[in-house]
């Protein structure tokens, strides 16, 4: 069975998938980053699928649970490099990809990554000091 | 019912393990490229030849997927053929419902399927098995 590597690379581990999987291998996948999330600490994971050309509902499944499971153990997932054939057959097969983000490519998918966890940063720090003034 | 007549010599590709519906797929892609489907429909064709191959493998416990190169005379399309000699679908209209499933999975197989591709034909005994056939054409 063929694995499929996951990068880290700052503080976001990349997934690029290459190859046709077999179920097995994205079922491997699914737990090798659940993982390494653990293991690195790393606070985002982008999955790149522009080397695929079809995602069936097997795949649309494995990556709607890794979003589940990287969000449980504090870490956001971007789904990136989608091909517009992909997506429409994906839409036509009925499969909605719940709670999945895109982004059009790696770069997109980092900065959207940067930006959600400065938004958390944001929520923290204003709930600091709304405290802090409310106290006299 | 399925329109056509068969061009080329059916290639046959057994479906008896994950590894096979890889292979269901890659022989499926290699035929739509060679009677020039569109992007998008070769996309469409894999995906449902990949659906249909894994429902062969999980519920028919295992089979094969025979696809052929079909002419209506003004259009080329591919036919692939699932069968299957596992426990056939008892309740066809559930079966064929978005979200219904036996088997743990989004239940979009078989539904799925059939909206992505041009003619979509079942036919299953409980006890003996199922064969599906589906058919894209060009445009």
């Amino acid at each position: 069975m063929e694995r499929v590597p996951i990068l880290k690379i700052g503080d976001i581990l990349l997934v690029s998938i290459l190859v046709d999987m077999s179920d097995q291998t994205a079922v491997q996948l699914q737990e090798d980053l659940a993982e390494r999330i653990v293991a690195t600490g790393c606070h985002g994971v982008i999955i790149d699928i522009t080397a695929l050309d079809i995602v069936d509902s097997f795949v649309g499944r494995m990556l709607s649970t890794i979003a589940s499971i990287s969000k449980v153990l504090d870490a956001e997932t971007v789904v990136v490099g989608m091909r517009p054939a992909v997506a429409i057959t994906l839409v036509e097969l009925g499969l909605s990809l719940n709670g999945i983000r895109t982004a059009l490519n790696v770069e997109r998918g980092m900065e959207l990554i940067a930006a959600s966890r400065a938004d958390d940063w944001d929520a923290v720090l204003v709930d600091d000091e709304d405290t802090e003034t409310a106290t006299p | 019912m399925t329109t056509g007549v068969d061009l080329g010599v059916p290639a046959t590709q057994a479906i008896r393990s994950d590894e096979d519906v890889v292979r269901v797929r890659q022989l499926v892609r290699t035929t739509a490229v060679a009677v020039r489907l569109s992007l998008v429909d070769q996309t469409k064709l894999v995906t449902a030849a990949s659906e249909l191959a894994r429902n062969t493998l999980i519920y028919g416990g295992g089979g094969s997927a025979e696809v052929t190169t079909v002419s209506d005379g003004r259009r080329r399309g591919v036919r692939i053929v699932f069968a299957d000699q596992g426990p056939g679908i008892p309740d066809l209209d559930l079966a064929l419902t978005d979200g219904y499933t036996t088997g743990g999975g989004l239940g979009l197989g078989l539904s799925g399927a059939r909206r992505l591709v041009d003619d979509f034909d079942i036919r299953t005994a409980v006890g003996e098995g199922t064969e599906i056939t589906i058919t894209k054409w060009s445009r």
